[in-house]
């Protein structure tokens, strides 16, 4: 009886560390690429491009960094840190905003009635299947004329069909007592929204809310499209502005991407325990 | 109230009453925003594909018919890009989602420290494509200090010498398809893993006790445990290898790779306006381009209803 317990229990520590070692392989192979990145960010361009070499942690200094700041300080190449505030503000204002119009209107969809209501809400789940790029040329017609400034990189964001949806049908599953009792105790639709409704949905929120800035972060199309001044130029336009440029120093350009990824990276690690559970449940649903 | 008459005209006009207002007024900003930023571009767009049109030209876009659409069918560049976003899509979709699927299952199982490695082989979905773009383009550099060539010189023992991967018509839409599902698979991993917690543990104890081993678990209980989760992703997949742009973009723009043998149906259209300035040819190409991605919706949700059906 001990005998097998503990044959038992040595085959499943075999088999853990059997797992252990399948994972880490592949995460080590899945890694590496990021890895790359960074460790030659801190490397002299020569060592970058030096085959396996570039994984080698040698000759490891902050110049390059120091090169990024240095090149990108004139109107004519722009200012680093003009990009990364461009990027920042677009992204923060698409996530705030999008999150209060898209919210509302899917808790109005969900629990509260009014004529034209689904013939609405139907239209929004139609407008789901356009993706973005099927609208780019036409909007680049009609806002032409906004052409070069912050606003008009953010602007075609705010409004989500995807986010409404999925904000839609986490209010559709919420329990009804309660919004029953604070409705009983005098609060009307919107004050039911925002003190109760609002509350209970902080997953979604942040599932929203990391979606909505990875994609926002990460824009290219757009920008490329609307965007011809460096002053009002997002990080990941620049980095192909600035990795396109002959002869291209390689440590450079791997700097600017390590700092390209930063501001995501936090974002998504502030966020990120509430991301899964609740992208995953949305996803099962729909 | 005391003029009945006089009322009633002016409660017809307004035509929600009070009780139903809040909910108007919510979601009118949502509603507004997307008739004005989705649907009536797309309307232009398909304005505009009759259109002969230019940015920033005194002249009024002048209709000319579908002449847009016969020059686009007649254009073997445009065939060429529309038949690379096919080869892509019948690529990446099987085996994104396979490998997706893998190590969804991987990082299913309960050890510890199980969430660092969901958040390594997470980790490529925060970063934007055009970053991807330059980590790649040096990974495949055709100089022998490029990533691949110099490991494929080592584990060849030297005999194969070095390769310029993005440049060869052979390996470079190859090349684009690796670099983007490194990037995106992890995404799909989360929405798979989900789905299999979601199947109770008792179901595979039962199938256990009836002695099946792990092919047939997997066939008979992790299969259709996950089958609404798997046909969302592999809905997501099609729809998302439709839309490949940037890589494409940037590494034919400044890494060298080859246009005729990556080119997409996106890039076709933002080079007609950046290189033609023609607007009317970008816009027929979108018409034509959602038109494929509404099409594989709607032909997947057949699918889906009829299996579900059956």
């Amino acid at each position: 009886m001990t005998n097998a317990q503990s044959q038992r229990a040595r085959s499943r520590r075999w088999r853990a560390a059997r797992s252990y070692l399948v994972l880490t392989v592949l995460a080590a192979a899945y890694v590496a690429p990021a890895y790359y990145l960074v460790i030659g960010s801190f490397k002299p361009a020569a060592d970058v491009l030096s085959g396996l070499g570039g994984f080698a942690p040698q000759h490891l200094n902050l110049d390059n960094y120091r090169s990024v700041f240095d090149s990108l300080a004139s109107d004519s190449t722009g200012y680093f840190w003009q990009f990364m505030t461009n990027s920042i503000l677009i992204s923060l204002a698409v996530v705030v905003v999008g999150l209060v119009v898209n919210s509302m209107a899917a808790y109005s969809f969900a629990r509260l009635s009014w004529r034209g209501r689904d013939k609405s809400f139907l239209l929004v789940v139609a407008l789901v299947i356009v993706p973005f790029e099927a609208v780019a040329i036409p909007l680049l017609f009609m806002l032409n004329d906004m052409r070069n400034s912050l606003l008009v990189q953010a602007l075609p964001f705010f409004a989500n069909a995807f986010s409404v949806y999925l904000f839609y049908t986490f209010f559709l599953g919420l329990s009804k007592d309660i919004e029953e009792a604070a409705r009983l105790d005098g609060l009307g639709s919107f004050g039911t929204f925002v003190r109760i409704a609002v509350p209970s949905a902080k997953p979604v929120f942040a599932t929203v809310a990391i979606l909505t800035f990875m994609t926002t972060w990460g824009q290219y199309l757009w920008p490329s499209l609307v965007v011809s001044n460096p002053r009002y130029r997002p990080l990941p336009l620049e980095l192909s502005v600035f990795s396109g440029q002959m002869p291209v120093d390689w440590g450079e350009v791997l700097a600017f991407g390590t700092l390209l990824i930063l501001p995501v990276l936090i974002f998504f690690v502030a966020f990120q325990r509430f991301f899964v559970q609740s992208l995953a449940s949305s996803a099962v649903k729909g | 109230m005391s003029n009945p008459t006089a009322e009633s005209p002016r409660r017809r006009s307004l035509r929600w009453n009070r009780r139903e207002l809040p909910g108007v007024a919510m979601a009118t900003p949502g509603i507004i925003g997307l008739l004005v930023f989705v649907a009536i571009p797309f309307l232009v767009a398909i304005f505009l594909s009759f259109h002969n049109a230019q940015l920033n030209s005194p002249r009024a876009p002048n209709y000319i018919g579908i002449t847009q659409y016969t020059r686009l069918f007649a254009d073997a560049q445009f065939w060429r890009a529309l038949g690379n976003n096919l080869t892509f899509a019948a690529v990446v979709i099987p085996v994104q989602t396979a490998i997706a699927l893998g190590l969804a299952m991987l990082v299913n199982q309960r050890l510890r420290g199980i969430s660092v490695f969901r958040a390594l082989f997470f980790l490529p979905v925060i970063f934007p494509m055009a970053l991807v773009a330059v980590i790649w383009r040096l990974i495949l550099a055709r100089s022998e200090g490029g990533l691949l060539n110099s490991l494929v010189h080592f584990v060849t023992f030297g005999q194969v010498g070095p390769q310029d991967w993005l440049g060869n018509s052979a390996t470079a839409l190859p090349s684009i398809i690796l670099l983007s599902i490194w990037q995106g698979v992890g995404f799909q991993m989360i929405i798979l893993l989900a789905g299999l917690q979601e199947i109770p543990q008792e179901r595979y104890e039962a199938a256990q006790l009836d002695r099946a081993n792990r092919w047939q678990q997997f066939l008979y209980v992790t299969l259709p445990g996950i089958r609404n989760t798997l046909i969302f992703v592999v809905l997501l997949t099609s729809i998302l290898a439709f839309r490949v742009y940037d890589q494409v973009y940037i590494l034919i723009t400044s890494g060298g790779a080859n246009r005729t043998a990556t080119q997409t149906v996106l890039y076709q259209a933002t080079t007609s306006v950046f290189d033609q300035n023609n607007l009317g040819r970008a816009s027929a190409i979108t018409v034509v381009f959602f038109a494929i991605v509404l099409g594989i919706t709607v032909i997947q949700r057949r699918l889906v209803r009829q299996e579900s059906e059956a």
